[in-house]
């Protein structure tokens, strides 16, 4: 590949962490607003909100992509620039799946500290803002992570409408150079590599998120053979057995993440 | 912009059709998550690192890449090294193999969701590791993924419109072609929309009862 073709790839690389940026604010903002608005009062914000997140999480992120390159213009003669379409059409797309994640974590606070708030006479706003969010923040990271490479690689569908992401400019090399194996496999590993960056950055979040809340960061748990019989030990005992050091041998897991 | 319905009357042989595609995807494309993804959960509990690395390295890197890059690298890649398939093959092949290292995590859930004293008593027992896996461990642990992986048949049948790129016949790509022919783009991609929301929220309602039934026994 020559420098020109690269410079061409890089160009595209930096598309596409734009789209991501941009595409997850919108998402962050559209899944708070939605996934509080899933825990109103009244029923009818409830059930809107709701018809808001099945919609959008029923249908495909390709399809409504092209409805709002091609039949928005048509419909409304109101045309938006490539790269704010598909900014738009992901951030709704994920926003719905994030809106679950916040409705969620929200509900997964123990109820009592809602009540406290009650009791203190704060006001919904304050509740949530002082009381609930703080607490269902750290929850929400993990599942925001998945989502946001979920988004990552959505990303790459705005190619077919023709902005200039790393696909789009993967797809000029390879018809520049009539070779696709070295271009596609060369994008593969950009994306991985993306993904890993993003993946990374949200486990730091997600630990300084929850030492905020004096919460340590969860290992995943580690399964050994003799861990059963432990237990089982453990309930006749009455007594606690720290299952880190329960094991006699480790069984690899295959990786965490 | 008027709303035309004898465009739509005019799409909905081409629609029928690729609605028909679009479920033989799914179809083929969740036999194969299903049954690799299996592979991969089994190979990930295999007792060597020399199996669980490279495994989980593939399994990592098939999941954080997107599938229209993995589309592309099977359509133009495989027939440079003398492989060729129809693009329906090719398309089904590249979801099933993206969507088998997303099952996988749902078996690997399930696997280590049963007791390990399972494990103990089929080691007590003297089984064969064939017998442990097949007689007392996967019959309890699928049962319990059964609704996580009805969440990604619909999450692939939302991906199946990708395989338009590769001219796979499914909806997406029908209106296009619907589209090109008559300039009425409006009707026919606005069909397809609201087509999958159709599919894909019963579905969902469908998964959300299974879960009730079959996993809080």
């Amino acid at each position: 590949m020559t420098s020109g073709l690269w410079e061409l790839v890089l160009k595209g690389i930096w598309i596409t962490v734009q789209l991501t940026v941009f595409s997850s604010a919108l998402a962050l903002a559209v899944a708070f607003a939605f996934g509080i608005l899933r825990t109103h009062r009244l029923w009818i914000v409830r059930f809107l909100a709701g018809c808001y997140i099945e919609v959008f999480r029923g249908t495909s992120a390709l399809v409504f992509m092209f409805w709002i390159f091609f039949v928005l213009p048509l419909m409304f003669s109101y045309q938006l620039v490539p790269m704010w379409a598909a900014v738009l059409a992901l951030g709704l797309t994920y926003g719905a799946y994030g809106a679950e994640v916040v409705r969620g974590a929200l509900q997964a606070v123990a109820p009592a500290q809602r009540e406290a708030g009650v009791a203190l006479s704060f006001t919904r706003g304050q509740q949530l803002r002082k009381i609930l969010i703080p607490q269902a923040w750290p929850e929400m990271i993990p599942p925001f992570n998945n989502l946001s490479i979920e988004l990552l690689k959505g990303t790459a569908l705005v190619s077919i409408m023709g902005v200039g992401d790393t696909a789009f400019a993967a797809n000029l090399v390879r018809l520049a150079l009539q070779e696709s194996a070295e271009i596609y496999t060369y994008t593969l590993l950009i994306y991985f590599v993306l993904a890993f960056v993003i993946s990374r950055g949200m486990r730091a979040l997600e630990r300084k998120a929850k030492a905020g809340i004096g919460r340590p960061m969860e290992k995943p748990a580690a399964r050994k053979p003799g861990a059963g019989v432990l237990q089982m030990l453990k309930k006749v005992d009455g007594k606690a057995v720290d299952p880190q050091h329960a094991g006699t041998r480790a069984r690899s897991a295959g990786g965490d993440a | 912009m008027e709303w035309d319905w004898s465009a739509v009357d005019d799409f909905m042989p081409e629609f029928w059709d690729g609605v028909l595609t679009t479920l033989q995807v799914l179809a083929l494309g969740s036999l194969i998550s299903f049954g690799l993804g299996l592979v991969w959960a089994m190979a990930l509990r295999a007792r060597t690192r020399f199996i669980t690395w490279p495994v989980a390295l593939i399994n990592e890197f098939i999941r954080n890449t997107p599938l229209l890059i993995q589309l592309f690298f099977f359509f133009f890649v495989l027939p440079e090294w003398d492989v060729q398939f129809s693009t329906l093959t090719t398309g089904v092949l590249a979801i099933g193999l993206h969507y088998s290292t997303y099952t996988a995590q749902v078996y690997r859930a399930g696997i280590d969701g049963v007791p390990v004293g399972q494990w103990e008593a089929a080691t007590a027992l003297n089984l064969p590791r064939g017998r442990t896996w097949f007689a007392v461990i996967l019959p309890q642990a699928i049962r319990r993924v059964i609704p996580a992986l009805g969440n990604y048949v619909i999450s692939m049948l939302k991906d199946t419109p990708m395989l338009a790129v590769i001219g796979v016949l499914e909806m997406l790509q029908r209106a296009r072609q619907q589209g090109a022919e008559t300039f009425q783009f409006v009707e026919p991609i606005t069909v397809v929309g609201v087509a999958f929301i159709l599919i894909a929220y019963p579905a969902s309602v469908l998964m959300r009862f299974l879960e009730r039934r079959l996993v809080q026994q």
